[in-house]
């Protein structure tokens, strides 16, 4: 299971590597996106049971004998809102750097000195 | 220089902490504490094949409904900041090429079986993969489908939001009937439980699920809409 | 479980693959487009860790409407000529 811990883990480090390092605000966001992917899979990955299946109760999985049978449900259903969350901040951050730029006319950060003394 | 400096020093250092995390964690075993609770009794008390379903809509249905809220007011932040003046007349949209007939006679067929599709994964959240939040994602699609094939559509704005606030409407007033009627707020047993495994099973998790999945695909729809440019 | 070990690392290097493309990239459409990649991947390694419901939510929401709205704010950030508002 350590390849999938290693894998979010990676996707986290490029992520902030992108932020850290990038001009343009658009790549920010993107990379923002990218440490998402990252934690959510790592949170999911916490969850995984080997040898185990997915937490729906039908004729394979019987109600009595579940808790020997099912991964952990807790991880997936934080993960599920998560996504959703993500998705919409992401949007609301777009939305910011529009306006920005409809006053500016520039992506790049560095240019927006404003508040900088 | 210095930031790049500043960069380097962070991220090696967030690479010892993952380092030291990806040596020390050990795979779980076992379902334990509140897990293994909710997989003992959650299909005895709830009724809810899928247990996801379970945990996201009643037992931390709490979280659901902030959840719910922030995706709200996401929406409509975006909707305030990219509001057209009054003034603003659509005059761009005439000189743009229409889409071809093949096109339109395509989106017109699928659109109605996408939102087929969409009510379908949430109405059957409670039983199989999927519920409110994927199946308003379908619904949401099916819209985005006629954003990309025809650029002049028109989103009806006073039928989605009539939607997306008589549906949050009920959501609560289902959640402050579970006070009254039963053992708290959100809970779903002021219908009876019915068979397990059957559509109209699990008391009012199918009724909840819909009206999540009906106020996110508004939801989501509204964002796009707002995000495209003349609308 | 040699089988499972051998998807998991090609999924891996692809999605390490593409997030560093969508770091690396100077054409902004290319670098939406690998997000997009990373998180179709994503859904798939969802599937296979037994979580459905949260590989459909990343596959519908993830990889379709988020790529959606990246291409948009990219569009109306490009023109110069932008409808004064």
């Amino acid at each position: 299971m350590n390849i999938i811990f290693l894998i979010g883990f990676a996707l986290m480090i490029t992520g902030f590597w992108g932020m850290l390092t990038q001009k343009n605000m658009i790549k920010i966001i993107l990379g923002l996106a990218i440490v998402e992917t990252g934690v959510q899979l790592i949170m999911v990955a916490f969850g995984f049971i080997e040898g185990r299946t997915a937490p729906i109760l039908d004729s394979a999985v019987p109600v009595k004998k579940a808790v020997e049978m099912i991964v952990d449900p807790v991880p997936q259903a934080l993960v599920l809102t998560a996504i959703v969350i993500g998705v919409a901040v992401n949007a609301l951050a777009l939305t910011f750097i529009i306006k920005m730029y409809q006053k500016k006319k520039s992506l790049n950060i560095t240019e927006y000195r404003d508040l900088k003394w | 220089m210095i930031k790049r400096l500043f960069s380097f020093v962070l991220l090696t250092g967030l690479g010892f902490v993952f380092y030291y995390a990806l040596t020390n964690i050990t795979a779980s075993r076992e379902l334990t504490g509140v897990s293994a609770e909710y997989a003992e009794r959650g299909a005895a008390e709830l009724g809810a094949a899928n247990l996801v379903t379970a945990i996201v809509v009643t037992y931390r249905g709490l979280d659901t409904l902030g959840e719910v809220s922030v995706l709200f007011l996401a929406a409509t932040g975006i909707a305030v900041l990219l509001r057209r003046k009054k003034g603003y007349v659509q005059a761009r949209s005439e000189d743009k090429r229409g889409s071809s007939e093949i096109l339109k006679t395509g989106t017109d067929f699928l659109v109605p079986i996408i939102v087929m599709f969409g009510v379908y994964i949430f109405m059957n959240g409670h039983l199989t993969p999927g519920g409110g939040f994927q199946g308003g994602a379908v619904v949401a699609s099916a819209v985005m489908l006629q954003f990309l094939s025809n650029p002049s559509y028109r989103l009806n704005h006073t039928v989605f939001g009539f939607i997306e606030s008589m549906s949050g409407f009920f959501y609560v007033s289902i959640g402050i009937l579970g006070i009254v009627l039963a053992g708290g707020f959100l809970d779903n047993r002021i219908l009876p439980l019915g068979n397990f495994g059957s559509i109209l099973s699990a008391g009012a998790i199918p009724v909840i699920y819909t009206l999540i999945g009906l106020k996110v695909g508004t939801e989501l729809a509204g964002i796009l809409d707002n995000m495209r440019r003349d609308a | 479980m040699e089988l499972q070990q051998g998807i998991f690392i090609l999924m891996g290097v692809a999605m390490i693959v593409s997030s560093i493309v969508a770091m690396y990239v100077k054409d902004l459409v290319s670098s939406v487009i690998a997000v997009g990649v990373v998180s179709l991947f994503a859904s798939i390694l969802y599937l296979i860790l037994q979580a459905p419901d949260v590989a459909m939510t990343e596959a519908a929401i993830g990889a379709g409407l988020s790529t959606l709205i990246f291409l948009y704010a990219l569009k109306r950030t490009r023109d110069t000529e932008e409808e004064n508002d």
